[in-house]
This record gives C-alpha cells, sequence and structure tokens, in this order.
C-alpha cells in the first residue's frame, strides 16, 4: 500500500503558509516565473489533490517530475515545510495512478528502477562492459566512424555524457576490514557505504575516503557487494522497492556495532539518513533504522565532529598553492544541511586558497536523472553553473556528489573541451587525502588537531 | 462596440485575452490557475478565471480595456506575498501578474533615482542601488522576492522605518494604467514639484483599487558609511520601553529598533539555541548608520542608556560577523513561531511609540482571556507591532476564538490611539474594522475616490472596502 495525499498528516500540507520565500531559490520558478513550476505552486496542488479538489493529472504528474527535487525550498522556508515527504509522496501516487506511463517510459524505468539498480552484481557487470566498450577503442571507433549516429535520438545524445568506468571498483581497492597504522586506545568503527555511481566511476573517491578515516583513527569496515540505498527509487516514486533496499542495507550493516556509517555522495546520504522515517511503519526494521538515521554521517561532517587532523605541510618542499571553488550538492547543503563542514575540510589543506562561488548552493541540473528526462532545463542550470564556477578562476571544483561530478565534467567537456585551463573536478576527501599523504611523504605527520565541532 | 455572447462566461474575454497577449501568457487549466488563489495571508483562497502575464504597460492597458468590455474584474499581483489578502482573486477575476516585468530601466547616478518596472524585485533594487554606492532602505519582510510594484502598492514597511521611513517617502514618480486603459506618468525626479494634485501619493498603498502600477521611479540615498549593532535583553518590558524613549529624547534616532516578547524569545532560544536568557522579558535589537564615527559614538550611547534603565545585559557587535549573530534572534523570530503550528497568522497593528509598552501587554491579556498562544515581535522604533496568532485553522472552535482576539486588539489599538495596519495594508483581513478607525466622512471619501477612479469597480473589487 503507497501512501497517498489525501492519507498524509495534513498538517505537512498546512504548514505551507505560502509567504512565497521559495521562490526565488526554486530554479524551475526562476525559469518561468511561474507559480505552478515553484514549491509554494506544487504544495498548493497537492492541497487540492487532497482536498478533493483536483485529480492526480497528467499535468500533474508533468509538474512534479519538473520539480528537480533538489530541495533549495526546504533551506529558504522559514516554517520548516517537509517538503521532501511531500515530493515523494507526490511522485509515488503518480506513478500509482500510473498518469504518466508509456510503453517506453514503463520499459526504462523497469530496467533502471527494478533490474540495474536493485541488483549490485549485475550493476557492476553492465559497468565492466561499459569499461571495455571506452577502453577497447570501440568507443573511440563508433564515434570516428559516426556509428553513433546510428542510435536513437536520445541516446546518441547521452552516449558523450556517458561517465568514464574506472579500472577498478571499490571493493578492488579497499579490504572488508581496514586498521589504521598507529591503532589509538579507543579506535573509532565506522562502515563506508561505497555507493553505485561511485562504485563504478569514482571509487578512487571511496578509497580517498577510507584513507582519510584511517588517518583519523578509525577502523573502517566496508562491505564489498553493496545494493543501491534506494534513493533513486524513492524519488521517483517507487518506495516499495526503496523500502526493500533499505532493508538489505539494515541487514548487511548492523548500526549497533558502529560508531557512524559513512556516506560520500550528497544525494546518497540524504536519503540514507531518512531510512527511520522510510521504515516507520515496519515493526521489524524500524529500530534499527533509527539507529542507522542517528548514525548516518556525510563524511566531511564526521571529520569536522571527530575534530580530524589538519594536515601538516609537506617538508618535501614549499606547498602548492591551489585555488578552489566549492559546488555544494543540493542533498548534502539542503537535503542534509551540510554546508560549512566541506568547506572546512577544504581551508584545512595547506596552500588551499577557497573562492566562494556566486550561487554554490543552486542545483547544476544533474538533480539523479533529471538530465535525463528534463534535457533543456538542466542545460539552462548547467550553463548557469558553469558560468559562476568559472567566474572565480579557481583550479579546481571541489564537490560532493558523483551526480554533480559529472554534470560538471560533462559541462567543461563540451564548451572547453580538455584544455589544460579547465579546473578539475574532485571530492573534498581526495584533495584531504592527497594533503595527508604528501604529508606522510615528508616524514612528517604532525599537524593542529582541530578540536569537535558541535555547529552541525 | 462588440458585447461578449452571454451565454459562455468567460469564454469570449479569454479568446481575446489569448489574442491580445498570445496564447501561452493566458492560464486557465486548474493546475495552472489554483497557485494563484492566494497570497501570503493564511486562510484566505479563491479561484480566479484566468491568469494572464503582461510585458509592458501597452499590454496591461489592453486587458484593462477587455476587461471593462467584457465586465470583469481585474486583480493586479506581483509574487503574491501580501498579508492581507490584497491579491486574493475576487469572484471570476482576470489575476493581472506582472513578474515578468521585472526590468530595471534606468540608474541615474546624479539624481541618485533608480527607475523600474513594477515586477522587479525589491532585493534586486537594493543589491542595484549598492553595487553604484547607493541605498534603497525600505527592506520589507519579504524583499527576496516581492515586487517594487507590489511595494508601493501596498505602500509596505519595513525594519528602518523610524530613520528612513517607508515605500512611500521613496517614490519620486509612477507610471500608472487607469481604469480604461489611458496611460499616465505621475510625479517626475524634480524633488520639488508641485505641478497639480499630487496624485502619485493617491495611487501609493492603493492595493490595486485605483489603477494598474507598472513602472515605478524611486529616490536613493548615498550608502551609509557604517553600522554598529547592539543586543539588548531586559528583565520587564517597562524597561525596554523606558530604554527607548530615553535613546530618542537623547536625540538618537537609530536606524533599527526591533524588540522580541517573552513568549517570542523562549520560541526562538528553543528554535536557534543561541543562549537568550528564558527569564527575559524582552530583547532589544538596535542598529545605527552613518559616519563611523557618528555610528560608533550614538552606539556607545546606547549602550550607556541600556544599562541605566536596567537591561540585564548589552552586547556590541565588534565585527560583521558578530552583528550578524546578534541579530540572529530577530532575523529567526518569524520562522521560529510559524514552526509551532500549522497555522500562523500575522497581523501588524500599530501605536504611537509611546504606547507599545502598554499595548503588548494588552495583546497578552487578550491571549490569555481567549485561551490563544499568540507571541509578540516588532518595531519598537515605529510603534508597529507584530502580534503572531500561532492556531490551527481546521479547528472551528479555535479559530472563532481567533476572530474574537483579533477583534479585540483592533479594540485595543484604536483606543490607544493606533492604527489597524502599519504596513500590511487593509486587502481583505482588515475590512471589517476600517470604518471602525477612519469614521464616517473619511471612510465615504475613499469610496468618492474609488467611483471617479473605478466607475465600474474592476479594479480588486472587495478590497478594502466594499463599494
Amino acid at each position: 500500500m503507497i501512501k497517498k495525499l489525501a492519507d498524509i498528516d495534513y498538517s505537512i500540507l498546512q504548514q505551507c503558509m505560502h509567504c512565497g520565500m521559495c521562490l526565488p531559490t526554486c530554479p524551475t520558478y526562476v525559469e518561468t516565473k511561474e507559480e505552478r513550476n515553484s514549491p509554494r505552486g506544487r504544495i498548493a496542488l497537492m492541497r487540492a489533490i487532497a482536498d478533493g479538489e483536483l485529480a492526480v493529472s497528467k499535468s500533474f504528474g508533468d509538474e512534479m517530475y519538473y520539480c528537480l527535487g533538489c530541495l533549495a525550498c526546504t533551506t529558504a522556508c522559514p516554517a520548516g515545510v517537509n517538503y521532501s515527504e511531500l515530493f515523494e509522496v507526490a511522485r509515488a501516487e503518480i506513478e500509482e495512478k500510473g498518469v504518466l506511463d508509456s510503453p517506453k517510459r514503463d520499459a526504462i524505468r523497469w530496467f533502471a528502477l527494478r533490474l540495474l539498480f536493485t541488483r549490485p552484481r549485475l550493476l557492476r557487470f553492465v559497468g565492466r562492459l561499459l569499461w571495455l566498450w571506452q577502453v577497447s577503442g570501440l568507443q573511440t571507433f563508433a564515434r570516428r566512424t559516426r556509428l553513433v549516429k546510428l542510435l536513437p535520438g536520445n541516446l546518441r545524445r547521452l552516449e558523450p555524457q556517458a561517465p568514464v568506468i574506472q579500472a577498478k571498483f571499490s571493493h578492488q581497492l579497499i579490504a572488508p576490514v581496514e586498521k589504521p597504522v598507529a591503532t589509538p586506545p579507543a579506535p573509532r568503527r565506522v562502515a563506508v557505504l561505497t555507493g553505485c555511481v561511485q562504485d563504478l566511476v569514482f571509487a578512487d573517491i571511496n578509497r580517498a575516503t577510507v584513507d582519510v578515516l584511517l588517518a583519523n583513527g578509525c577502523e573502517v569496515h566496508t562491505p564489498p557487494v553493496q545494493p543501491c540505498c534506494g534513493s533513486l527509487h524513492a524519488h521517483n516514486g517507487d518506495t516499495g522497492t526503496a523500502r526493500e533496499l533499505a532493508r538489505r542495507q539494515l541487514d548487511l550493516i548492523d548500526p549497533f556495532t558502529f560508531d557512524a556509517i559513512i556516506s560520500n555522495a550528497g544525494g546518497c546520504g540524504s536519503h540514507l539518513r531518512h531510512y527511520d522515517h522510510l521504515l516507520e511503519n515496519d515493526p521489524a526494521y524500524r529500530e534499527r533504522a533509527v539507529e542507522w538515521s542517528r548514525k548516518l554521517k556525510d563524511v566531511s561532517e564526521y571529520l569536522v565532529e571527530i575534530g580530524f587532523r589538519k594536515p601538516g605541510a609537506s617538508a618535501a618542499g614549499p606547498v602548492e598553492n591551489v585555488s578552489v571553488t566549492y559546488h555544494e550538492s543540493c542533498h548534502l547543503c539542503h537535503g542534509q544541511k551540510v554546508s560549512k563542514q566541506p568547506r572546512e575540510l577544504l581551508k584545512a589543506i595547506p596552500g588551499v586558497e577557497l573562492r566562494e562561488c556566486a550561487e554554490a548552493s543552486w542545483c547544476c541540473g544533474s538533480a539523479g536523472i533529471y538530465n535525463i528526462t528534463q534535457p533543456e532545463t538542466a542545460g539552462w542550470l548547467q550553463e548557469r553553473k558553469l558560468g559562476h564556477l568559472l567566474a572565480t578562476g579557481a583550479q579546481v571544483v571541489a564537490t560532493a556528489n558523483p551526480g554533480c561530478h559529472l554534470q560538471i565534467e560533462n559541462s567543461l567537456k563540451t564548451t572547453r573541451g580538455s584544455t589544460a585551463s579547465a579546473p578539475k573536478i574532485v571530492h573534498p576527501v581526495v584533495l584531504l587525502a592527497n594533503a595527508y599523504l604528501a604529508e606522510e611523504a615528508s616524514g612528517r605527520p604532525t599537524g593542529n588537531v582541530i578540536p569537535p565541532s558541535n555547529s552541525v | 462596440m462588440n458585447t461578449p455572447a452571454p451565454s459562455a462566461p468567460g469564454t469570449a474575454l479569454i479568446a481575446a485575452l489569448q489574442t491580445s497577449l498570445g496564447a501561452d501568457q493566458v492560464l486557465t487549466a486548474s493546475e495552472d490557475i489554483i497557485p494563484y488563489g492566494f497570497d501570503g495571508t493564511a486562510t484566505l483562497k479563491q479561484r480566479p478565471l484566468a491568469v494572464v502575464f503582461a510585458r509592458n504597460a501597452a499590454q496591461v492597458s489592453a486587458v484593462l480595456k477587455l476587461a471593462r468590455l467584457h465586465h470583469a474584474p481585474v486583480v493586479t499581483r506581483g509574487s503574491g506575498t501580501g498579508l492581507s489578502g490584497g491579491s486574493v482573486p475576487s469572484t471570476a477575476a482576470i489575476v493581472l501578474c506582472l513578474v515578468k516585468m521585472d526590468r530595471i530601466l534606468e540608474l541615474d547616478t546624479a539624481n541618485l533615482t533608480l527607475r523600474a518596472e513594477a515586477g522587479a524585485i525589491t532585493q534586486t533594487i537594493f543589491d542595484a542601488a549598492s553595487a553604484a554606492g547607493l541605498f534603497y532602505p525600505p527592506d520589507p519582510g519579504s524583499m527576496k522576492i516581492s515586487t517594487i510594484g507590489g511595494n508601493v502598492a501596498e505602500n509596505s514597511g519595513g525594519l528602518r522605518g523610524l530613520k528612513y521611513g517607508v515605500t512611500r517617502d521613496y517614490v519620486m514618480g509612477l507610471e500608472v494604467v487607469l481604469a480604461d486603459g489611458s496611460i499616465c506618468w505621475l510625479g517626475s525626479k524634480c524633488v520639488k514639484d508641485v505641478a497639480g494634485y499630487n496624485l502619485r501619493d493617491l495611487f501609493v498603498g492603493s492595493e490595486g483599487t485605483l489603477g494598474v502600477i507598472t513602472q515605478v521611479l524611486l529616490k536613493l540615498l548615498p550608502q551609509p558609511a557604517a553600522r554598529q549593532t547592539l543586543l539588548a535583553m531586559f528583565s520587564r518590558m517597562d524597561s525596554a520601553a523606558e530604554t527607548v524613549s530615553a535613546i530618542i529624547a537623547a536625540k538618537i534616532i537609530p536606524c533599527t529598533l526591533e524588540f522580541l516578547d517573552r513568549k517570542t524569545i523562549r520560541c526562538v532560544e528553543d528554535f536557534t539555541h543561541v543562549g537568550l536568557p528564558l527569564d527575559a522579558e524582552a530583547i532589544l535589537l538596535i542598529e545605527t548608520d552613518g559616519h563611523p564615527a557618528a555610528a560608533t559614538d550614538e552606539a556607545l550611547k546606547i549602550e550607556d542608556l541600556c544599562r541605566l534603565h536596567g537591561a540585564t545585559s548589552v552586547k556590541r557587535a565588534a565585527s560583521a560577523s558578530e552583528a550578524a549573530l546578534l541579530a540572529t534572534a530577530r532575523r529567526s523570530a518569524f520562522s521560529a513561531l510559524a514552526r509551532l503550528r500549522p497555522t500562523t497568522i500575522l497581523e501588524d497593528v500599530t501605536v504611537p511609540r509611546s504606547e507599545l509598552a502598554g499595548m503588548i501587554r494588552d495583546v497578552e491579556a487578550i491571549a490569555l482571556k481567549h485561551d490563544l498562544n499568540i507571541a509578540t515581535f516588532g518595531h519598537f522604533g515605529d510603534g508597529n507591532l507584530h502580534p503572531t496568532i500561532l492556531t490551527d485553522e481546521r479547528n472551528t472552535a479555535e479559530m472563532h476564538r481567533v476572530e474574537l482576539a483579533f477583534a479585540d486588539i483592533v479594540s485595543a489599538t484604536l483606543a490607544r490611539g493606533g492604527t489597524i495596519t502599519g504596513e500590511h495594508g487593509v486587502g481583505l483581513a482588515k475590512k471589517p474594522f476600517l470604518r471602525r478607525q477612519l469614521g464616517d466622512a473619511s471612510y465615504d471619501l475613499l469610496k468618492l475616490v474609488k467611483r471617479s477612479l473605478d466607475p465600474d469597480n474592476l479594479l480588486n473589487p472587495g478590497k478594502i472596502f466594499d463599494l
């Protein structure tokens, strides 16, 4: 039984006092200046549905899939409306009513949500095939010979955007249990979640995550085969599968045996930390889910919380100065309210000059699979983002979500080719891990301990 | 002259609007128009017949001419952030939305003026002025999204009223489209201009009932060079009131003089944990601005006066970041309150400054009498209170008590020589009380003006008063 708009706690809808403070932060409203494309407008439609004044129509379905789900509105909202709950319930009801169904859409949804992103081994197999295609020269061949032009329109557009798969996936880089070199008297036990896209495309970020935790005295547990967290499913109206995946995650990692469960992908973390809510009506898992949510932390949040060690300057030579700008993943800053901590990480790295960019917390247009479903709006946001990032003149763009990472990388590819002047995209923990590495190479693992912060 | 087919209400008008503005600028589907059925006011809702977007005064004129021809009411709207129901659609109304007319047309640094289309966002205007080292002072709470046209139509206030006045004080000229579609310009860039009646001021605060404002010429000031921020806590509201009187008597006019009452302080502390004393009965946030030496000198004097009149603690910010921290309590007041109950009703009765402490006590007594949760914060400097009623619109018994309490608040305000609305406007929410405040003669004068400018009663009908 899925929850419908008419069934949810009505006070969530009522909580919106339609003050309009969300409007200037909502990318789709700013694009069209029409109220239905705003959080306040969408909530009004949901309330009309709950009140029986409006039917769940195709037009409503289109609207809810035009919404990026970036949650910028939740940061701006003075009344604390739980938009994320409303958004997920609305999309689930749209799927249940089938107002957007078409054979093609159904097939794609089945393949992605029910097949690919529920079977981690299958996903890795597909990832391996894609890797072979890319490294064997077949991709280059197909591009040169214009064979890609034989692909249907949509795929042809997406083909150049396909992420570059890494040679090694997370389980080939990370042992199931890794202990810090110098074991502190009471080491912290943490579990690291490797993600799906992160696992195939950015396994090095997962490695760096483990490295920085080790460097801060944590014993790191990384189960080699992990299910998808279910965020893709919950955001796309498939709450049933999302619950099933959450249960599998809880079966695999018992939160009661860890000090923290670490996510390094903004989009996943935002969903993962709400397992308590997702499984609140599941007596077998409720308690575990509450503990899970309590311990689920973004890696930068956790590092700041435990007072991570500031890497010392390299003795090998003068520190290389690097200018860095930080793009905030929506689901890290709006979904999880983790905004200061990644910046604290960056500022702690010797030689890093942090340059703030305009609209740092605006969506880059990736938004899960939004860049595939709504290419026009995604493209507009991508350009807007790129303009702000380049305006800083920073050599490095730091960001903590694989979707944003790929979206920004792709925008650089199309506008700048692969020129040397284009900034590099890096996860903040990778920069931190490199700094620890440089420090180690210099044989001087000293540095200031930043006091634990309560400002989380 | 063509007359519309009587059989299909609205269809002929909608077709004509589509021809005139373009089909995509006329919304009629339920999913499109439901979100225009309300503004920022709690509990008021009415679905319009259609929503149209105009791009310029000529299009606005065309809309008004068609509306007149088809005898359809027109409700002009900016971002819909109003707090008195001023832009809630009248029955079967065309909502004329101006947010797409949002350009800043001219920044004149020689005459210190800025000219913008009505749909320009207040914050954008503030930022454009700031970038030129200039200052647009009115800062209504919704300025990040409110439109300048809406601010002028409601004569919006803000935190800087005491020293800098309200929107009216910055309007030098207006372009207005009248009910018959004629476009006129009122006012000029001249500081001195006494040619004819001051009709410009007639449209400031007219709430869309006399014409449609399409352009605004604003006065700007040089940016103050420095600002000082203080936060003072008091165990008695009367001590806070005495402090405010003493500051003014010392010939200091702070640019901000804000207060929180006991209930608001508790809610803010629960929400922000910034360490506010829970036994405090009042907190004052005070800011002075101007020449750095003057601002500092005033701040030091204010600090002394606060202590002299019984402040339990006074903090003066040493830096901009510290100032922001001190302002947190006031800035979070509304958010903290809005989270407590499903429905939040923000009022804006205003009394002469000397009556403010007494008025706050009145509100406390009224809350107790009707068993309601009412917290008060607001602008001490200009006597403008925001009694905030925390309730649930689905609880009919409680909503009835809210109505009674509101009537009591109005009575207490009028008894103290105050006004039913300091900055939100009359709209629908304050309509029942206007005659009592104005008296019959001036109330009828409003109607006389309305009838002569809008003889068919088509511009935002039913707002401010019923004809």
